[in-house]
Order: structure tokens, then C-alpha cells, then sequence
């Protein structure tokens, strides 16, 4: 199937849903890893939108991106509660690790919590959960992304 | 089954499947045990735990399976039920927590399962709003706000439709009871969504959970096609959020479902008003929600609010999180103090080094010097001690913990998650940044902005701490008082909290 009648499929899904705008992002950026300009035209006109106020929406949340970025994500949780059990002193060397000839192989991104406060430092790859991690493990989780 | 074969219980929420659950329940498996994936007890520290005949085994690793079979295992650690942990709670919400298969309909109804739908839809609306009023059970998300009050409102608002909305965007650090009980107990929620619909007269529902919880999203899609027919002709639709912290709010999280950004609405309008698509609307927690059934079983609300005390009735699930040797969920009667939570039940830091601070209620929620430990858990003692109870998480500090940059990154948080709709948020919190920056590190130079021809006002040489110090708790005023939401009116709780009681952090 083309990219076109995916995408149209994909706001077919969700129209007759109330408020289906996230929904159908959700399901175009797990498509296609991203949100991009045309596709942003094409919800907007099936919607009755202004091709502005999509891009508003995709700009506006953490999970959407408006160009695909290939590499493997390895999210680590940075907030309060994994920094109280160690997680700051690892970054340098997990930054280190998603390196591999001076190119970023692995992109690291902060998530500020995923309901792990007891068993942390954690991490998630894909729908993979990790906890209890120390620095040799995380830098290993980074190396098999 | 067999005859002789052994029956293993093993947790499948997110936290066990983090630390290697389904690698131990392969290995009993592969032993020729019969494994059954059950919620988890919020024993976290003991995670992945093992229940055989009521004893306990953890941490477990395939490793241990023979020893455990073989009656050898160095893990045990005796009937789970009785595991001072667990025996010292008092558990209403989370009574099913281990107990049940989550999506098990047989386990849920021989365990009292739509027993309070049943009983409430035998009672007219207005008796059920009265009994969640009587009950006392106040808002789980943090503010507070009596829940029957709000009922009421949503049921004496005209309009032909309304809404049950249940805010699960569980954001705050150190928060785990929603993704818990979402998990682990998917249809209560569900059960206590249907009473409130039946209570306001609301036909739909939505679940909005926040996209870093896949477990919970699959398991509540589950759970609500196995619960139609049930909670019928009521309807509940899961929604996923894009991993904005703001939503959290309850007007940004109407916003976001109805596909817009999700900034913050002022109020007036009230969403019991004026909620999701303009049409009268409930927004509870998950806690909030999940309480109701035993509420509306026979004598619940007499029990509930016989529990607790002052205004602050009934249980709230605690969250034991951070540097805690024991975490995991402690669900209690109000009035608990810091004390027992952390050293009696906590046991005190992982780490075993002295604890320095527990931020209690999140990330907008103050951080709690060891002298103020008596404070009983109890909303309004919280506020008058310039604190909060949010959402009942406890994130708990070694000795190691540097406040300065802990107060930093609670600004540099409300910068990164501001919708950007008021100033005091979006602006202050870089601004706040900035001081607190100066503050710990002092600059010779004028800052940058009070060196624009504009800041004609401003002093023209550089500020010394002192001024930095007073400058930041202005910014904080500001902050606290014109901020259209908690994100950017709460952050002043960590930084000044930090900066009493630690001052020594800040350079």
C-alpha cells in the first residue's frame, strides 16, 4: 500500500471518533515515524482543519516529531525520583555508548517518569521495561539498541 | 491441572516485567508448574515475587526456581499476607493487589466485584451522590476537592450529554498508584466509572493515560471490552496522551482529547460546567474513581469516613519511591506520619546512608527536611507547613542529594512541560533557571537581561546573592500567585522549601 491510502486509511480509522486528532497522530507517527508537512495538509483538510492548527498539535507534544529519526531510542528516566537513586552519574557514559565513530547511533532521550519510583534508574526501549539498572547495564542496553 | 501440580503466582504488571518477571515465570513453567500472572503486592524491593501456597519468595531469578521448588531457597520470606509490610496497611482501594488476575472476570466478581454498581443502580442518583458525599472521599489527583461536591455539580448542570473523564496521565516522579491499580485491577476502575455515569446522568467515559504506560493502555483496552455488557449502555474509550506532563491538568487533558494543544483552560468554567466538548463533565482521578465501589458496597461510605482525620478521610495509597530500601505501595488511613512511612515501613535509604529530604506530591510538591517528620498526612497540615500531599508520592534523598540542583531542576522542569499559556509558567521558569544559576555559581557581571535599555529600572551593577535570593523568591511569588495552573503556581514549593531548609546547598 502507498503512502497516500495508508494515510488515508489511518484518518478513516478515526473519523468518526470524537476529537480524533491524537489518535490519528498517534497512529501516522508509529506509521511513519513522523508527522511531516504533507501529511499534516492531509489531516488538516480531512478534518476541516487549518493546516496550522495540526501543525500546533504535533509541535506541541513530546511524542510527536515532525521528521523521522531512524536510529534506535533508548528513553531513560531522569526525573526526581530515579536522580535519587543514582542516574545522573550514568549519563556520561551512556551518552558515550550511543556513540560509534563519532556519529550518535543511539538517540538518548530524557522521560521525565515511567511509574518505576521504587526500582530505579529506568530505562525503556521500545515497550521494553528495565529497572534496577547500574551503569554497566544501561551502558549495555544502549549498545544492543 | 494435574494433580500435585504446583500452582506459581507471578506479578505481570510493568514494575515486575522491568525487574525479569517473565523470565522466572518461563523457568517454573519450563519446571512444569502451573503459572498464574497475578497484580502485584507493591512489595517492589522484592519484585519479581514468587507465591507459592501463600509463601513468598523474592527477588527472584531463574537461578532460584530449584531451590524455591526444592524447599531450599535463601528468598523466602514466609506468607505474603502476613509480611509486616502488608499486614500494617489497610487496604480498601488496593484490596485485590496480588491477589487477583487483572483481567480475570471471575476473580473480580468472587472477590466483590460490581457488587457497589449493583448495589448503587438499586439506589436513585441523588442517594449515590449523597453517599459519596457522606463518605468524604476527596479528590486523589492532588487538589483535594470533595468528590460528592463536584458530582453534584456535573448532576444538577443542564445539558443532554455529559462525561466521565478519568485522569490517568500519572506524571509526578515517584507516583505509581494509578499504573498500579490500572494494571492490577482494571475493572474496579471501570466499576467506579460506571457508578459515577450512573450518579451524573453521563453516557460516555474516557480513560486518558499517558503514552508512557503501553501495560496499562493494553490491559484497560482489555479489560473494558471484557466489561461492556456490564457497565452497558455506559461506554468508556481509552485515550493516549503524546508525553506532555501538563496534561496531568485537568482542563490541558480535556484539550488534548478533544485534539487540541494541550494548554490549560482558565476557569470559570468550570469543566463540571463547561468540560469536554462544552458538555458537563466529571474529572476524577484514577484513586478517586477506583474508591467508589467499595463506597457504594453496603456500609462503605460509613467506613470510609470513619477513617482519617479532621477533613482528610478514609485511605490514601502512599507511594514509597527514590532512596527507599523498602518501596513500593503503602496504603493507609490519613494521618500517618513521615516517620513511620520512611524509617518503619521504608526502612530507611537504599543506599543506608542518612536521609536528607523527601519530596512529597511530585515534582511541584515541597521537599520535607528530616525535622518535619512528625507531620501527620493529612491535606490541610501539608498546606500549612507550605506543603502538599499532590498525589500521595514519596520520593525520599540520601545525604548525597545537592537541593541547589534539585531546586534547579524543578524549574527547568515547569520550563520544559509549560503549555506556555500564562507568562508567570512559561517565562519564570527560565527566569528562575537563570537566578538560581547566578545564585549558586555568582556572576560579577549584570545578567544579560537586566542589562537590556528596556530594564531602565533595574540596577545597574551586578546583583549580590543576597538581592539574587530576594529576586527569586519574588519570581516565586509570582509564580504561586499568577500562574493559570498548579504546574507553574506549585514549582515555587520544591525551589523554596530547598532554599529554607538547605541554604547551605546553594553556594
Amino acid at each position: 500500500m502507498n503512502r497516500e491510502s495508508r494515510l488515508a486509511e489511518i484518518v478513516a480509522d478515526h473519523k468518526g471518533r470524537e476529537g480524533p486528532l491524537l489518535p490519528i497522530l498517534h497512529d501516522v507517527q508509529a506509521e511513519f515515524g513522523c508527522i511531516d508537512a504533507g501529511a499534516e495538509a492531509v489531516i488538516a483538510h480531512a478534518l476541516n482543519l487549518s493546516r496550522a492548527e495540526v501543525h500546533g498539535v504535533v509541535s506541541f507534544y513530546h511524542d510527536f516529531r515532525s521528521q523521522a529519526d531512524p536510529r534506535p531510542v533508548v528513553q531513560i528516566c531522569r526525573a526526581e525520583a530515579c536522580q535519587s537513586r543514582g542516574v545522573e552519574a550514568m549519563i556520561e557514559a551512556a551518552e558515550a555508548a550511543a556513540c560509534a565513530n563519532g556519529l550518535e547511533r543511539v538517540r538518548l532521550k530524557a522521560v521525565y517518569c515511567l511509574g518505576l519510583c521504587s526500582v530505579g534508574p529506568a530505562a525503556r526501549v521500545g515497550d521494553m521495561l528495565h529497572a534496577r539498572l547500574n551503569e554497566a547495564a544501561l551502558v549495555n542496553l544502549v549498545e544492543q539498541a | 491441572m494435574n494433580e500435585g501440580t504446583i500452582r506459581v503466582r507471578i506479578a505481570d504488571d510493568a514494575l515486575a516485567l522491568a525487574c525479569g518477571a517473565d523470565a522466572v515465570a518461563d523457568a517454573f513453567a519450563a519446571a512444569s508448574c502451573a503459572v498464574e500472572r497475578v497484580s502485584s503486592w507493591g512489595m517492589h524491593w522484592l519484585e519479581p515475587l514468587v507465591e507459592i501456597d501463600g509463601l513468598g519468595f523474592g527477588p527472584a531469578t531463574p537461578g532460584d526456581v530449584a531451590a524455591i521448588l526444592g524447599g531450599t531457597s535463601d528468598k523466602a520470606i514466609g506468607r505474603i499476607a502476613d509480611h509486616p509490610f502488608i499486614a500494617q496497611q489497610q487496604r480498601l482501594t488496593f484490596v485485590r493487589a496480588g491477589i487477583t488476575r487483572p483481567l480475570s472476570l471471575d476473580d473480580y466478581q468472587s472477590t466483590g466485584g460490581w457488587s457497589g454498581l449493583r448495589r448503587a443502580r438499586g439506589l436513585s442518583p441523588v442517594q449515590v451522590v449523597a453517599e459519596v458525599t457522606q463518605s468524604g472521599l476527596r479528590g486523589r489527583g492532588g487538589a483535594g476537592f470533595p468528590a460528592g461536591i463536584k458530582w453534584q455539580t456535573v448532576a444538577s448542570a443542564p445539558g443532554e450529554r455529559k462525561f466521565i473523564v478519568c485522569n490517568a496521565d500519572e506524571g509526578d516522579s515517584g507516583t505509581f498508584a494509578d499504573r498500579m491499580l490500572m494494571e492490577g485491577d482494571p475493572f474496579q476502575l471501570i466499576e467506579g466509572m460506571a457508578i459515577a455515569a450512573y450518579a451524573v446522568g453521563a453516557g460516555r467515559g474516557y480513560i486518558y493515560v499517558r503514552s508512557e504506560y503501553p501495560h496499562a493502555i493494553a490491559k484497560l483496552n482489555a479489560a473494558i471490552a471484557l466489561a461492556s455488557a456490564i457497565i452497558a449502555p455506559f461506554a468508556i474509550e481509552v485515550r493516549v496522551g503524546a508525553g506532555a506532563y501538563v496534561c496531568g491538568e485537568e482542563t490541558s487533558l480535556l484539550n488534548s482529547i478533544e485534539g487540541k494543544r494541550g494548554e490549560v483552560r482558565a476557569k470559570p468554567p468550570l469543566p463540571a460546567l463547561e468540560g469536554l466538548f462544552g458538555c458537563p463533565t466529571v474529572v476524577n482521578n484514577v484513586l478517586t474513581l477506583a474508591a467508589i465501589p467499595h463506597l457504594l458496597s453496603e456500609g462503605g461510605a460509613a467506613l470510609y469516613s470513619a477513617l482519617g482525620i479532621d477533613r482528610s478521610k478514609g485511605t490514601m495509597p502512599i507511594q514509597l519511591a527514590g532512596n527507599i530500601k523498602h518501596g513500593g505501595l503503602f496504603e493507609t488511613a490519613f494521618g500517618i506520619s513521615l516517620r513511620e512511612l520512611v524509617y518503619d515501613f521504608g526502612g530507611g535509604t537504599a543506599s543506608g546512608r542518612p536521609v536528607k529530604a523527601v519530596q512529597v506530591g511530585g515534582p511541584l510538591g515541597a521537599y520535607i527536611h528530616t525535622d518535619q517528620f512528625d507531620l501527620p498526612f493529612d491535606y490541610e497540615a501539608y498546606a500549612a507547613a507550605d506543603a502538599l500531599i499532590g498525589h500521595g508520592g514519596l520520593v525520599v534523598f540520601d545525604d548525597s542529594a545537592d537541593m541547589g540542583k534539585l531546586a534547579r531542576f524543578a524549574m527547568e522542569f515547569c520550563a520544559v512541560e509549560s503549555c506556555g499559556k500564562c507568562t508567570p509558567c512559561r517565562i519564570g521558569s527560565t527566569r528562575g533557571v537563570e537566578l538560581i544559576d547566578r545564585i549558586r555559581k555568582p556572576a560579577l557581571a549584570a545578567d544579560a537581561v537586566a542589562a537590556l535599555p528596556q530594564m531602565h529600572n533595574a540596577k545597574s551593577g551586578p546583583r549580590s546573592r543576597d538581592e539574587d535570593i530576594v529576586l527569586l523568591e519574588d519570581l516565586c511569588e509570582t509564580m504561586k500567585y499568577g500562574s493559570l495552573c498548579a504546574l507553574g503556581g506549585f514549582t515555587p514549593y520544591p525551589v523554596l522549601s530547598a532554599l529554607k531548609h538547605w541554604p547551605e546547598d546553594f553556594g
